[in-house]
């Protein structure tokens, strides 16, 4: 709309005759999703009359002939330059439906694949005394095994998190705070795996500890503080400077401004970000697979012998390599998604009810 | 609230108890700012005492050995293929997913509209989300008989530059390694862009919307300009996680000590694929080998998100 009004306005100021001629011509607005639908139709066509064997050639040569074509089409009938706007918005386009098609694919899959197998039995039952070519058994002693492992982890890396986060905000001055910040923003980018070795080489094979599920929180909790430590500063930054001040000025000392007024007015984003690091590390299998070791039955106890865990189960299905095993790789697959959304869901919710509100 | 009944008559009596609580409260907080130092400090220094005491006993060159046989008397390993691997999957996924994702990034700070600008971005953070393991299932059980076709086809046109050269069979190769490490890393490097692209200065794209430039002239002139150093460090972010990533290379890579001379042969492996792959089998100084491959990969994605976060730093002194 906004184009079509600006476009006549530059058109009248440049020629000062207002000749309704000189008007440049333009495509009619249905001409791009037109296009769009021929593109597909003659990808479609050119995929079965060659026999080609993927979908996904027949998705990129339609978007070929979408692309050429609207660049084409736009330079014949409104000039070079709106060709190339034309031919920027039209890749632009491309992009995004280049990403949402594997996404909503995996989605798809997971979903449609997964409920196949999954009912309660599935989420009561463990693999105890199941074959993997059979079909049956279930993920309970995997859910324990995430739920162990990932509670123990936030309890020991949310607190060190938020005091690391409550020293770079209130108290952080100097090379001490500086270097703190720069290596939490390096840890964020420690590969799990590498997490897991370190805990390997001076829990397992230097202490010589067993395997455990509680090996794989301390793994875990290390990929978590740095994320605990990002997200909870950005909060502590936004309570407004006032509120601090207006403490100081009554006599509270320091330490009781943090606890009692800081802490509280940032609590509702501090909240989301231990939720969202906590979906990040729940879907993490790599450190499992070294410190957790896997295992078919229930234990229930995270301090001593084997467990699994839902990625890690994921990953032992999958490895299984028959159809009873895909089945139930692709329904844990949905239960762990499940309960990544869902924690994502609700961090979002908290964090949109008790947003703090922007002092200035 | 005990304070305001001890204020009024001149020095306040509360005052020692609260300084010994400030003490304690700093000093418990510096203290979790300086256990993240040492932790970070210890896993290079556990990383590297292990590392070298498998190094002693290696028979084969560290760096240019292409076997991996470090449980066999006398051990022998090398990283070669590992690193090479580890490399082109991920150079790959950061040629595939960086133009997509900066147009995606543009799409939804730009060109889609407003009501749907918000619930997009909103999906591209929920799909940051999904755990690697799922991606891998995905890409073993879907992506793999899925991408033959497209092999055939590439194999057909392009198999004379060598690198494009396909025997058939299964497509357990880097190429799709680095394809599906594209999607992974899509999310973070749209997001990190998004962001950018938003806080473009609204003066000079409606500056120049007055001087009649076209959309796309708008952004090439105002907006990419602006948002160069933070699609770059972007575009680092996302290159670390495709070097650190496990779990999907683990489940799709059909893995073997070769390097292939073309990036459509089955075959090759990354570090943190081996390390997962051969830990089962593995003893002490197989483990330690391992170590020693975790020190490489932990070096390299140090480099890279140090370098991110030199020109995110560097960035922000210049705007602020």
């Amino acid at each position: 709309m906004s184009d079509v009004t600006m476009d006549s306005t530059v058109v009248a100021d440049s020629t000062p005759l207002p000749s309704y001629t000189l008007r440049q011509p333009r495509l009619p607005r249905w001409a791009p999703a037109a296009l769009a639908a021929a593109a597909v139709a003659i990808g479609v066509g050119i995929g079965l009359g060659a026999g080609l064997g993927s979908r996904i050639q027949w998705g990129l040569i339609a978007a070929v002939v979408f692309v050429a074509g609207m660049f084409a089409l736009a330079a014949r009938v409104e000039g070079l330059r709106q060709a190339k706007d034309r031919l920027a918005t039209s890749m632009v386009w491309v992009c995004f439906l280049l990403a949402v098609v594997p996404l909503v694919s995996l989605i798809w899959e997971t979903v449609s694949r997964g409920a196949k197998v999954l009912d309660g039995n599935f989420l009561s039952h463990s693999m105890a005394g199941v074959l993997t070519i059979q079909p049956g058994g279930g993920v309970y002693h995997a859910v324990i095994g995430t739920l162990e492992q990932v509670g123990i982890a936030t309890a020991i890396a949310a607190p060190i998190g938020l005091l690391t986060a409550i020293y770079l905000v209130e108290y952080g001055r100097g090379k001490l705070a500086k270097a703190v910040t720069f290596f939490v923003d390096v840890m964020t980018g420690i590969p799990s795996i590498v997490a897991g070795l370190f805990v390997l080489s001076f829990w397992i094979l230097m202490m010589d500890n067993g395997y455990s599920g509680f090996a794989g929180s301390m793994a875990l909790a290390i990929l978590m503080m740095p994320v605990v430590v990002r997200s909870t500063e950005e909060m502590l930054k936004l309570v407004p400077n006032e509120l601090r001040e207006a403490s100081y000025a009554l006599g509270v000392p320091k330490w009781r401004t943090i606890l009692k007024v800081v802490l509280p007015t940032a609590i509702g984003g501090i909240a989301t970000g231990v939720m969202l690091s906590v979906a990040r590390i729940a879907g993490e299998s790599a450190p499992i697979v070294l410190l957790v070791f896997g295992s078919q039955v229930i234990n229930n106890n995270p301090f001593e012998g084997a467990q699994s865990s839902l990625p890690y189960y994921i990953y032992e299905q999958w490895a299984a390599g028959n159809e009873a095993s895909y089945d139930r790789a692709w329904a844990a697959a949905l239960v762990l998604i499940a309960f990544v959304m869902i924690l994502n869901l609700v961090a979002r919710g908290i964090a949109r009810w008790k947003a703090p509100k922007a002092g200035r | 609230m005990e304070i305001t009944s001890a204020t009024p008559p001149g020095p306040p009596p509360p005052r020692k108890t609260s300084r010994a609580g400030d003490r304690i409260f700093l000093g418990l907080s510096r203290g979790s700012g300086i256990l993240l130092l040492v932790i970070m400090a210890a896993i290079a220094v556990f990383l590297t005492v292990r590392a070298t005491s498998a190094l002693s006993k290696n028979e084969g060159d560290f760096f240019t050995t292409f076997e991996w046989a470090a449980n066999s008397t006398p051990p022998k390993f090398g990283i070669a293929v590992l690193a090479f691997g580890t490399v082109v999957s991920s150079l790959i996924a950061m040629l595939i997913a960086v133009p997509v994702a900066i147009g995606i990034a543009l799409f939804i700070s730009h060109y889609a509209p407003r009501k749907l600008a918000a619930p997009l971005s909103y999906v591209i953070d929920l799909l940051a989300a999904v755990p690697s393991i799922v991606y891998g299932l995905w890409g073993a059980l879907f992506l793999v008989p899925h991408l033959g076709g497209l092999y055939t086809w590439l194999n057909d046109y392009f198999g004379w530059t060598g690198i494009f050269a396909y025997q058939g069979g299964a497509a357990r190769s880097l190429f799709t390694i680095g394809i599906l490490l594209a999607i992974m890393i899509l999310p973070i490097v749209t997001s990190v862009s998004r962001e950018v692209f938003l806080q473009a200065p609204k003066m000079h794209e409606e500056a120049a919307l007055a001087l009649g430039a076209t959309r796309w002239e708008v952004i090439r002139m105002s907006v990419l300009p602006f948002g160069r150093s933070g699609v770059i460090s972007a575009s680092m972010l996302g290159l670390g996680r495709a070097l650190g990533e496990t779990m999907a290379v683990a489940t799709v890579l059909s893995p073997s000590f070769t390097i292939g001379k073309s990036l459509l042969d089955p075959g090759g492996g990354t570090f943190a694929q081996n390390i997962a792959s051969s830990f089962k089998e593995s003893g002490e100084i197989g483990k330690d080998a391992l170590i020693a491959s975790g020190l490489v990969l932990f070096v390299l994605t140090l480099l890279v998100n140090g370098a991110a976060r030199l020109i995110i730093a560097r960035r922000k002194e210049y705007t602020a």
